[in-house]
């Protein structure tokens, strides 16, 4: 057993011009992505992405769903038809950033372990606020503020998604049933704060989730419309017949390192149980209540229904995960793996810290910073919960700006346990991680990025003066093309002409 | 998933698509003073006209 697998995240990111309500948020979007690659000398052409091995149809129980019956909105695949703004962008540290509908996302480099994807998280924070910087200062157009948060609170969703590669041969019911009530409880440490009760803020107050209130079903292929805790979207994006690229889209977006960290541990550590069925058996009466009546309790004491008849905390249920992750990592020897046993211990403390008192975890947790800030602010001002500053104060705590982002003033007061400096999140920026095929993917675009005609995850297409025909690179294994690899390929610098030969794509 | 009914003496049962009612606010009141220096110059950092710059801050739904 151990924490490591294959794994990343995807962001959307809030995007709004100031003074102007009415801006489109595509065009938006679009200039935030232009924004980023064009002074870098990077291609942001809609054909820059290789869309032939999307299958966004696919779905994990089995089938697919016919084109006809499927919204507009789920043809991922079928790249510029009627969004002239669809601009693609793969980054120097292996990277997505392009528009998706009416947000810029960052879709991290795939990396092997928790630590990595928090890493590569922050770095997509920092090419989110480069973008801004640069269109705040381009004397037409005008600014463009960038929020990592997941909802407007007018009833719009947008999503933070984690990718986790599977082994194909893990039946997929049994991960519905392993997965659901982990997800429904992890939310007391993975969630980001909100003002506002229901999906348009119907009624005042605060909650632990900024998602919690958009999820309508169990389990379902869609993302945007009836969004199922378990989403069944089955596009590997590698070799289909031995892997499952499972598709999270519960998530908050966070900002606190360690509570990204904790979300990808723990969720990374799930997965191996379900996979070696030792996921302990808990399976909740109703489980979208309970995901709402969590989201609502601040104190993490509510009780919900379980089908053995009694009622447990969201603490409780975690608990229980907690303890037959360890007792398996013990039996397995995983317990010597630093990274699991890392990963064990800080689940184990914020565990213990929450039944004690939630609101002494502000140094990692961002609802519990969030909630510290307003209800200090609130009793302050003698305010309500719907008071505009409340909102407002939720808003900021995501903004990118580190002179306006609220979460950004508290960590630069050292109120957040980090794991990774700023020197080495800059880092990240331009450097993909050398242990999967993200480090080829970044060094052809570093080098030859005026010779790559398109790229995906799993395919680099080289342009080359000497073909006639295009040299498509398949990178099916995500754990091939690492530095261990191919490094020694870059090691006499040479031309895109010559990498292709070495490759033997001919 | 959902299983047999089951009645939680804690609390009323809602609907399971109905997101109840908020409970009470916590008893404990949040620790502020680690935060009392940020509220200190918060209304410097805070957008101006927040009634206006909520209300206009709409997304589009994502995904």
């Amino acid at each position: 057993m151990s924490v490591r697998r294959v794994m990343g995240i995807e962001t959307e990111y809030g995007v709004s011009a100031p003074g102007d309500p009415g801006a489109n948020p595509m065009l938006m979007s679009a200039r935030v992505v232009h924004g980023y690659a064009a002074p870098r000398g990077l291609r942001s052409a809609g054909s820059q992405w290789d869309f032939a091995d999307e299958t966004p149809l696919q779905d994990a129980r089995g089938f697919s769903m016919p084109r006809a019956d499927a919204d507009p909105s789920q043809l991922t695949d079928e790249g510029i038809i009627d969004e002239p703004n669809l601009v693609n962008v793969v980054l120097p540290n292996g990277a997505r950033l392009y528009v998706d509908h009416a947000h810029p996302e960052y879709s991290s480099p795939e990396v092997t372990n928790p630590k990595d994807a928090v890493r590569w998280d922050k770095a997509g924070e920092q090419v989110m606020l480069a973008a801004s910087r640069q269109l705040a200062g381009e004397p037409r157009g005008g600014p463009v503020n960038l929020y990592k948060n997941n909802i407007d609170n007018k009833g719009s969703s947008y999503g933070t998604h984690e990718n986790y590669l599977m082994p194909r041969s893990t039946p997929f019911g049994r991960i519905v049933a392993g997965l659901i009530p982990f997800f429904v409880t992890r939310q007391v440490f993975t969630g980001a704060g909100r003002v506002g009760l229901g999906q348009r803020a119907e009624t005042e107050g605060f909650q632990i989730s900024q998602r919690a209130d958009y999820f309508e079903t169990e389990v379902g292929l869609e993302t945007t419309l009836k969004r199922p805790l378990v989403n069944t979207r089955d596009e590997p994006h590698a070799l289909a017949d031995k892997y499952r690229r499972l598709h999270i889209i519960l998530g908050d977006a966070t900002q606190s390192q360690i509570a990204t960290y904790l979300k990808m541990g723990t969720t990374s550590l799930v997965l191996e149980l379900i996979e070696n069925d030792r996921a302990p058996d808990i399976e909740l009466n109703h489980s979208l209540e309970a995901l709402y009546t969590i989201s609502r309790d601040p104190t993490c004491t509510v009780r919900v229904p379980c089908s053995d008849g009694k009622s447990y905390t969201a603490i409780e249920l975690q608990k229980r995960y907690l303890e037959a992750a360890q007792k398996y990592a013990a039996e397995t020897g995983a317990i010597d793996d630093d990274d699991t046993r890392d990963v064990l211990t800080e689940w184990e403390t914020i565990l213990t810290r929450l039944a004690a008192d939630p609101l002494q975890c502000g140094d990692v947790l961002d609802w519990v910073a969030k909630y510290t800030l307003l209800d200090g602010f609130r009793q302050r001002e003698q305010l309500s919960w719907a008071a505009p500053k409340l909102a407002l104060i939720d808003l900021q705590f995501s903004d990118v700006r580190p002179e306006k982002g609220l979460f950004a003033k508290m960590q630069a007061r050292g109120k957040f346990r980090r794991l990774w400096s700023d020197e080495a999140i800059a880092y990240a920026v331009d450097n993909a991680p050398e242990d999967t095929r993200a480090y080829f993917r970044g060094q052809c675009i570093s080098r030859y990025g005026s010779s790559i005609a398109a790229a995906s995850w799993d395919s680099v297409v080289f342009d080359l003066a000497t073909h006639r025909t295009l040299q498509r690179v398949p990178m099916l294994e995500p754990l091939r093309g690492t530095r261990d690899h191919v490094g020694g390929l870059f090691d006499d610098d040479p031309s895109a002409e010559e990498l292709v030969s070495a490759l033997g794509a001919d | 998933m959902a299983g047999q009914e089951q009645i939680n003496p804690k609390r009323r049962e809602n609907e399971p698509e109905e997101p109840p009612e908020a409970p009470p606010a916590p008893s404990a009141q949040a620790d502020t003073e680690g935060v009392d220096d940020l509220l200190d110059e918060i209304d410097d950092v805070l957008e101006s006209n927040a009634e206006t710059f909520v209300r206009s801050f709409v997304q589009k739904g994502g995904e």
